[in-house]
């Protein structure tokens, strides 16, 4: 079975003057996979993510993300692509329908593809009885739920999620992930950064960046057998720690 | 041009939601329009006179009623001393001493040289020109009176100045001022409104969201730009009729032409706010900004003080300040009914400018870093 490779990153580069944030990283991920970029604060995920999204240029090197060049087809990659970060990215002053509308109409959905969405989204999160009600006043983890539904209201070929659960509970957080299997479902390929190791073993695949390069990547198991560890965050730390030494 | 639309939609709920938004669309500028179209008001009134008569004569007592009779004058005290008046003066209750000199009825009478004098509080320099102006219009006014009424034809005539105000015959300043105010007003508006807005995405997070989305640059600077052009010129049709209902300012040129220009005229300074917006970081960044520009564009537009008697290097600067245009060509159009042909100039300015910093603004709107 050889599944389609939905990202190909080649030896990609970002310096900001001298500084290296992302060090000639190459991986793939394959479709419908749930593909987790771990690293440690300042490691580079995020400057990688803003390449991949096609918010930030590369410096050198090659990807492409649903097939498009990551510098010179960025109208195409971003119709294929979600994002949600864990910054807000809905709009407070808004109901839930009314954001759910506008993200819809910038993806191009035409009314009748916004209305059907709208019902899909509030009848999975089971939100109905809140479709009028300002997203600020809506609690923080059912916000996020709802932000991941947005952003993959346009059916993205992949779902890049940047720390998508900080600050919630465990069983919010549960739900969460329940929303992003689901969404592998329907064939979206999800590509998230966590700092919570338990969140990593939820992956299929997963890669370790450790400033600027990323220095393991497999699945959960591979990689507690190569670093002989019993849980992630024991991987965590002997990457993390290893760099120390050098 | 559809995701436009849902910008433009979007833009509309959170203006309108915004509690705080409202007054200040509705109620702020036209309360600025009617206050301040009040008291911007350059004739100068209640001058505070203080006389001092060393003459005591039938001659200096009927000057004294000529000064008196003159409506800007509040004739406070006649005195002999000059030391009462120097006091009062100092006390602030006096803006002008008036001294008649003794024989000045003798002199007067027989056609000898003879001085008033006329001393002003200068601390308010506009006030005191003003005074001293009037008095010496009453003056010369009396001293002629006298000679002809003694047959004395060998003083000095001068040249007899007849004033005639066109445009304004009665020099209304409200005639002059309100438009002035009209333009102030949504220029703020318009300036403030489009500063604060990109920059509030990026503080509160949702311009990252927006950047990942397959907006172009172009249909967002006009989804933003759209709704505070309907705005601005909503705000601009309230304020004229309370212009021309209130104030009885006529409109003697071509509504059109207004309408034509305020459009352009808006595009430019939504465009200066959305550049102010794109290079700074936070509201409070944009604000400072639009308020230094806004204090600027607003004391070198010529409303307050005539260009004419600026400094060249002033003078110069303010061949940059779109106020400066817009100001005169709507005082040109409503107050003088001049056609298209007198206001290209500007006009075509006006748009070149507009067209540069909404290019400049769309370029600086950095979709990627």
């Amino acid at each position: 079975m050889t599944a389609e490779k939905v990202i190909k990153v080649k030896k990609l580069n970002k310096t900001f003057g001298k500084f290296i944030a992302v060090n000639n990283i190459s991986f793939d991920v394959k479709k419908g996979e749930i593909f987790g970029f771990l690293g440690a604060n300042g490691a580079g995920k995020t400057t990688a993510i803003k390449m991949l999204t096609g918010i930030l240029s590369s410096t050198s090197g090659e990807a492409t993300v649903a097939g498009y060049d990551i510098n010179k087809q960025r109208n195409k990659l971003k119709e294929n692509i979600g994002y949600m970060s864990q910054k807000f990215s809905l709009y407070e002053d808004l109901t839930l329908k009314e954001n759910i509308r506008f993200y819809g109409g910038i993806y191009g959905l035409s009314n009748k593809q916004i209305k059907q969405k709208t019902n899909e989204v509030l009848e999975r999160l089971n939100l109905q009885k809140i479709e009028n009600t300002l997203i600020s006043e809506i609690p923080l983890g059912w916000k996020q739920k709802i932000a991941f539904s947005v952003a993959i209201i346009h059916n993205p070929k992949i779902v890049f999620l940047d720390e998508p659960t900080s600050g919630v509970d465990p069983i919010t957080r549960r739900q969460f992930w329940n929303l992003i299997y689901q969404a592998t479902q329907d064939g979206i390929t999800v590509f998230v950064t966590t700092h919570y190791m338990d969140e990593a073993e939820y992956c299929d695949r997963i890669s370790m960046m450790v400033e600027g390069n990323i220095k393991a990547i497999g699945s959960v198991e591979q990689l507690l057998v190569k670093y002989k560890s019993k849980n992630m965050d024991e991987v965590f730390i002997k990457l993390a720690r290893n760099n120390e030494n050098i | 041009m559809r995701k436009i639309l849902f910008i433009i939609q979007k833009e509309f709920k959170q203006i309108f939601r915004n509690k705080a938004m409202k007054p200040i669309l509705f109620v702020m500028p036209f309360v600025q329009l009617a206050v301040l179209s009040y008291t911007a008001d350059f004739t100068v009134k209640n001058i505070n006179l203080f006389v001092q008569d060393m003459d005591n004569s039938v001659l200096s007592k009927e000057l004294i009623s000529k000064i008196a009779a003159f409506n800007n004058f509040n004739l406070k005290e006649i005195s002999n001393s000059y030391k009462k008046g120097f006091y009062k003066i100092q006390q602030n209750n006096i803006d002008v001493i008036v001294s008649i000199p003794q024989n000045f009825s003798k002199n007067l009478q027989t056609n000898k040289k003879t001085e008033v004098a006329i001393i002003a509080d200068a601390i308010n320099g506009t006030k005191a020109g003003v005074s001293i102006n009037y008095l010496q219009n009453i003056i010369l006014d009396f001293t002629k009176e006298q000679a002809s009424k003694k047959g004395f034809t060998n003083i000095k005539q001068g040249v007899n100045i007849i004033k005639r105000n066109w445009f304004n015959p009665l020099l209304n300043y409200k005639l002059f001022m309100v438009p002035g105010i009209l333009v102030l007003l949504v220029t703020m508006i318009a300036l403030f409104l489009s500063g604060m807005n990109i920059v509030r995405e990026k503080e509160i997070g949702t311009i990252e969201q927006l950047n990942v989305t397959p907006i172009k640059k172009y249909q967002f600077i006009i989804g933003k730009l759209l709704p505070f052009l309907i705005l601005g010129i909503f705000e601009f049709s309230i304020g004229l009729i309370i212009a021309v209902l209130w104030f009885k300012v006529p409109i003697l040129g071509s509504i059109t032409l207004i309408y034509l220009f305020t459009i352009v005229y808006l595009i430019l300074i939504l465009g200066i706010g959305m550049l102010i917006s794109t290079i700074t970081n936070t509201q409070q960044q944009a604000l400072f900004l639009a308020w230094f520009f806004s204090v600027i564009f607003i004391l070198m537009s010529g409303l307050f003080t005539p260009i004419e008697s600026m400094p060249v290097w002033a003078q110069n600067i303010t061949l940059f300040n779109p106020i400066r245009y817009y100001v005169e060509v709507i005082r040109l159009i409503m107050l003088k009914g001049s056609s298209f042909s007198s206001i290209s100039n500007n006009f075509i300015i006006i748009s070149f400018a507009a067209i540069f910093v909404n290019l400049l603004a769309v370029f600086n709107y950095q979709k990627t870093v």
